[in-house]
């Protein structure tokens, strides 16, 4: 075979990722515990030059090289250069709450990278094998770095139930994808879907495998029944950490979807349609639920997290490109909201507190307004009021559904949607008809503030002019 | 039945067999030794797949290396067999029947109608002089260059987690540093001189 460096160009912003990962790792051993910092701001910065790297080098032709293990269309362009900006973003919140609770460490910028690395590969992978080993690189940078605090007892038992689970998802798709191997004889995405629409339904081998396929991606997504570690994980890990799972790694979920499901099986539509109508109804009616009875904040954003699946779920169960541009378009957003909301809790927590119940937000418009009123632009956008994107985001989802047919499942989502809007109003009304329990100031850098109002604005402006984010996804698909 | 086949069956038999004891057994140790075991004989059976080099690292990599090192880990550990069991119990019923469902499909989808030789046709024996050591090499730095590469960052990501979660600096461990010891001279270091104002002489008398 022959080698074409030339090849390599389409990869760069992933091997670019990888050299930060490691000069960050190299850069930490030489710095002193005050100069940690430094780390940050390399990180930040090369997050930027990754965004700058893949609109440079995107755009055009679908490209497929490295023996087809490798592809950049439009929707990898699109959903790397956000996963990275989620990621910049979880960074730069996460900056204070960390150097107070002295995890300003290296390694967390490591793990970090190498976790981006891994929803990037799985964004652009062409084959289960590679979709397969970039999830588990996510998944392995992520366990370490929910038992980050390593004195918390809560957060070594969220790691465990993390990894246990997440393993054993691992395996459900391993197995599954070794099933597909065995009725199609290939693992690279088109032989795969050019063998499964020679042979279609009749082959039982395929449909078995694909019920494994669908329960490792459910897995992955934390879609009921497949849910049970979502809350556990989001109550035990460090705040800045669920903000960053649970942001970035739902857009690399939603991609891994796409590859296996539709580049891939997407002949076996009609079979992976009706699961994923279980899990999507499943998920929106116990997330939202569920949701009401917690107090715990980080753990009422881990059952709306499971609504929001069920979500993004509707839109690949009516299978057309309207409705995966539409799922698209949710996933996007709801990593933007999970950022900002989880951005809040990190900013009210302060040295030795930790800022992760409702009662904590009490009068938080009299303490701050400005980030009450973010944080409020954050909760209409997850219920789904207009005019915030979370509005469109719905909306687009529901009309994807109806379009095809299931007219009872829009109706469902939409009860299921009302029913959730009151745990996101509560805390509306805790921050602004409450009396604050405390009237200490918020103290936050500069970088953050603004970091936390371009994510709160941003809710509004891309809710008032959704045209341009939505052109992008549809691109994706068209 | 060819003795090949026969083969397969003894061998697939110990496998199965061993790998049921690593789930039953009371004591971790057995357990640890029933999946070398388990291993070995999985072996044989790559082995009969013509697959040699995959058949000796597993034998080497799995067994020699991994095995011994969980052997250790479990031997040193102590695990409270009485709560294990209790949770066991519990969760038996559940757990038979989630099994025998899951059996039942894979006996119906994973068998000959699926993937028998109308299938799957026999492969060619490979020539005496072909070495799959070789060819396996050939395809891991071609084909499989990316995945390859993506793996080796996957257990740069295991070494750094592991050093992250458990290397603690306490300032209270007694450790011997190599490079101070070489570093020790006589001089000041390991004896000390010291200067001491000569005593008068005795007197003669």
């Amino acid at each position: 075979m022959d080698f074409n460096a030339a090849e390599l160009i389409p990869v760069l912003p992933e091997i670019f990722i990888l050299v930060l990962a490691s000069t960050v790792l190299l850069v930490d051993l030489y710095l002193r515990d005050d100069q940690r910092g430094l780390n940050h701001g390399i990180t930040l910065v090369g997050l930027l030059i990754g965004i700058g790297l893949i609109l440079a080098l995107g755009g055009g032709e679908r490209q497929i090289v490295l023996s087809g293990s490798f592809v950049r269309d439009p929707m990898s362009d699109t959903l790397n250069a956000i996963i990275l900006l989620v990621a910049f973003l979880a960074f730069a919140y996460s900056k204070d709450y960390l150097r107070d609770r002295n995890m300003l460490v290296g390694e967390y910028y490591v793990l970090g990278l190498f976790a981006v690395l891994g929803m990037m590969i799985m964004v652009s992978a062409n084959t289960f094998l590679v979709a397969y080993l970039g999830l588990e690189l996510l998944a392995l940078s992520l366990y370490p770095m929910v038992a980050f605090d390593r004195d918390s007892k809560a957060g070594a038992e969220a790691a465990m139930k993390y990894f246990v689970l997440g393993a054993l998802g691992s395996g459900m798709l391993l197995y599954g994808i070794s099933m597909v191997y065995g009725g199609t004889g290939a693992l690279d995405f088109p032989t795969v879907a050019a063998s499964v629409a020679d042979q279609g339904l009749d082959n039982k081998v395929l449909v078995f495998g694909l019920a494994f396929v669908v329960i490792g991606v459910a897995f992955k997504f934390g879609a009921v029944p497949f849910h049970m570690w979502v809350p556990d994980t989001y109550q035990g890990a460090p705040t800045s950490v669920v903000l960053f799972l649970s942001s970035a790694p739902k857009i690399a979920a939603f991609a891994l979807a796409i590859r296996l499901m539709v580049d891939g099986l997407g002949g076996l539509h009609a079979d992976w349609q009706g699961m994923l109508i279980i899990l999507a109804v499943l998920s929106m009616g116990l997330g939202n639920l569920v949701a009401i009875a917690q107090t715990n904040l980080k753990r009422m954003l881990a059952y709306s997290t499971i609504s929001h699946v069920g979500f993004i779920f509707l839109g690949l169960i009516a299978g057309t490109a309207q409705g995966y541009a539409a799922a698209m378009f949710y996933a996007i957003v709801y990593a933007l909201m999970a950022a900002g909301a989880f951005g809040v809790l990190l900013l009210l927590s302060r040295k030795g507190f930790e800022a992760e119940n409702l009662d904590d937000l009490k009068g938080l418009n009299e303490r701050d307004s400005w980030y009450a009123a973010m944080m409020a632009l954050l909760m209409f956008s997850m219920a789904g009021v207009p005019p915030t994107v979370g509005f469109m985001a719905k909306l687009l989802v529901l009309e994807a559904v109806v379009r095809v047919d299931l007219v009872w499942l829009a109706v469902v989502a939409v009860a299921f949607s009302i029913i959730g809007a009151f745990y996101y109003l509560r805390v509306i009304k805790l921050m602004y008809f409450d009396k604050p329990t405390t009237l200490e100031p918020i103290t936050v850098g500069a970088g953050a503030r603004v970091a936390l109002s371009v994510n709160g604005l941003a809710m509004l402006v891309l809710g008032l002019f959704p045209a341009g984010l939505l052109g992008i996804c549809q691109a994706a698909f068209a | 039945m060819g003795f090949e086949k026969f083969l397969f069956y003894v061998f697939a038999a110990i496998t199965v067999v061993s790998a049921g004891m690593v789930v039953t057994r009371r004591n971790p140790v057995h357990a640890v030794l029933y999946l070398v075991l388990c291993f070995a004989a999985t072996a044989v059976l790559w082995m009969l797949l013509e697959a040699e080099f995959l058949a000796i690292v597993l034998v080497l990599v799995y067994v020699g290396a991994v095995m011994v090192l969980f052997l250790f880990v479990v031997m040193m550990l102590d695990v409270d067999q009485a709560a294990l069991k209790a949770q066991f119990i519990r969760f038996l019923p559940l757990g038979l029947a989630i099994a025998l469902v899951m059996l039942a499909l894979i006996v119906l989808v994973v068998g000959p109608a699926n993937f028998g030789l109308e299938q799957f046709a026999k492969p060619a024996p490979a020539p005496a002089d072909y070495s799959n050591t070789e060819s396996l090499g050939k395809l891991l730095y071609t084909v499989y260059v990316y995945p390859f590469e993506i793996a080796s960052v996957i257990l740069l990501v295991a070494i750094v987690a592991a050093i992250r979660l458990t290397l603690r600096r306490r300032p209270d461990t007694k450790y011997i540093d190599p490079a101070k010891q070489v570093r020790v001279r006589k001089g000041p270091d390991r004896i000390r001189i010291v200067k001491m104002p000569v005593e008068g002489k005795v007197e003669a008398e």
